[in-house]
């Protein structure tokens, strides 16, 4: 690639790892507030336990 | 009195009972450019080169110093929130205070600016533009500093978020006030350039108090 | 103008319902325009007579550039919105904006270093827009720690919406500031790319990918948005109906 290549892969693998970095930690804020209700609902069923 | 009036003498008055706060930045922007200076070179030529930088850098931080105080001792005695329940608009008793962090802070930095600047090595001729660009440049350095010092009311340990929340806001300033000290020294014409400061300061002055006493509300509940 | 759409969309369960609805609809197409813009950029397009392949460079930092910046526009937005309306959930968008922003903007800076280094022979250049990209930056920084400064939710949610439309205000101000003091200065510029003359092979991958991205923004942002929905409404009961 003209010796260019040296430069744009880290550049493209960058800004890829910053996307799938984005999509995955959407996705793990998501699944996170959803344990964390699941787990507030299932102790205040327990009854308000110390 | 007007109601801004009478926040910006009460201020003032406050201040002369604590001499000590009052010279502390004017002492750090005297330390600033000697730090400069014997970090890079005696030689006033080229400390001539960088006279612009170090000065607005200098007065830049040296402002800060005395921005955490603005709200927080009112804060914490009760007294802001006195001003928020007056009746009185909130945006005016907050533009009257920082007439006061102007007058104590920006107003004494901007005439030591020419003796800092001798000993940087800028010539005499180019003092008052640097005043001016300076007088101009320490409003809308008050005001900016007024809204984060406003927003940081809630904060622990404000002072440090302070800075990295008003320097970008200042880069304007900085970058026009510069030019101009750089035009001054260079015995060129900067009128337009203080113009361009002169309008960021009229701009600040329409907005900046509106957004702080926003800020203010916001902070006290 | 019937306006009960918009006022919907201030409840909650109902923005989690339509939040989770529309995000493949963005994801997907973000995906194939994104791949497809990936294809046509590295093989398709032809070399750049000037930059050689390395003009190939736009097609990451131009995007990230233009997410970095359109964020933090509709991060404003939404905190405006939830400041004059009083509306929790635009408020939770704001929020949910920050973290996406501010790591395009670090992408926009280090594809723009990358670019620089075979450009100019240096990794740091203070090119206007380098330089505005490292302001922004820093106001996303600034953003989000007033956010975690302050304990109290809704004074933190006021308070960053009063930083974020400061912010947008002087957006503009900044960046035409910092060009100003580029241009006084000459210093070296490291994107020329903005010539509207670019060729279509050159053109339209780079018109896919800024569509793809800006899809791609508002998939993440409708997740990351769901689970602040979720995290503030905690103890609702509508909450307890999704989780079960």
């Amino acid at each position: 690639m003209g010796g260019y290549a040296a430069f744009l892969w880290p550049a493209y693998a960058v800004t890829f790892a910053v996307v799938a970095w984005n999509i995955i930690a959407a996705r793990r804020a998501h699944q996170q507030a959803l344990v964390e209700a699941r787990r507030r609902f299932s102790a205040d069923a327990d009854g308000d336990a110390p | 009195m007007s109601a801004w009036a009478g926040v910006l003498w009460r201020d003032l008055r406050l201040a002369l009972r604590r001499p000590g706060q009052v010279v502390h930045p004017l002492a750090f922007f005297a330390v600033v450019a000697l730090l400069f200076t014997l970090g890079y070179t005696p030689e006033l030529g080229k400390l001539r080169q960088i006279a612009p930088g170090v000065l607005w850098v200098g007065a830049l931080l040296a402002s800060q110093l005395s921005l955490d105080g603005l709200f927080r001792e009112d804060a914490e005695d009760g007294t802001l929130e006195q001003m928020v329940l007056s009746g009185q608009p909130l945006a005016a008793l907050v533009l009257g205070k920082t007439a006061a962090h102007w007058v104590i802070t920006g107003l004494p930095l901007t005439l030591m600016a020419p003796v800092v600047g001798f000993a940087l090595g800028v010539p005499v001729a180019a003092m008052p533009g640097i005043l001016c660009a300076l007088a101009l440049g320490t409003v809308s350095l008050s005001l900016i500093g007024a809204m984060g010092a406003s927003l940081t009311l809630g904060v622990r340990r404000g002072g440090v978020l302070l800075s990295l929340l008003t320097l970008p806001l200042a880069v304007p300033v900085l970058i026009f006030g510069a030019r101009a000290t750089e035009l001054a020294i260079a015995g060129e014409g900067l009128i337009g350039v203080l113009y361009l400061l002169g309008s960021l300061a009229v701009l600040a002055l329409t907005l900046a108090p509106l957004a702080a006493a926003a800020a203010v509300r916001i902070g006290l509940e | 103008m019937d306006w009960t759409w918009f006022h919907r969309l201030a409840s909650p369960p109902h923005i989690y319902r339509v939040a989770g609805t529309l995000t493949p609809w963005f994801a997907w197409p973000a995906g194939l325009l994104i791949v497809s813009a990936l294809y046509a950029g590295l093989f398709l397009a032809p070399p750049d007579y000037q930059q050689g392949e390395g003009f190939r460079m736009i097609y990451v930092h131009a995007p990230s550039a233009w997410l970095s910046v359109m964020i933090y526009g509709v991060m404003a937005t939404a905190a405006a919105v939830g400041l004059i309306w009083r509306m929790k959930v635009a408020h939770a968008a704001a929020a949910s904006c920050a973290a996406i922003g501010a790591s395009f903007t670090f992408v926009s800076l280090v594809t723009g270093m990358l670019w620089g280094k075979p450009m100019w022979g240096t990794y740091w250049v203070w090119d206007p827009r380098l330089t505005a990209q490292l302001v922004l930056l820093i106001l996303y920084l600034g953003y989000m720690a007033l956010r975690s400064g302050i304990d109290d939710l809704g004074r933190a949610d006021r308070a960053s919406a009063v930083l974020a439309i400061i912010g947008v205000v002087n957006l503009p101000i900044i960046r035409y500031s910092v060009e100003w003091w580029n241009s006084i200065h000459q210093a070296p510029s490291v994107m020329k790319m903005e010539r509207p003359s670019m060729p279509f092979d050159m053109l339209a991958p780079l018109l896919m990918m800024l569509l793809g991205f800006t899809l791609l923004f508002a998939a993440v942002m409708l997740v990351r948005m769901r689970a602040e929905v979720l995290r503030r409404e905690r103890g609702a009961s509508w909450v307890k109906e999704v989780v079960s």
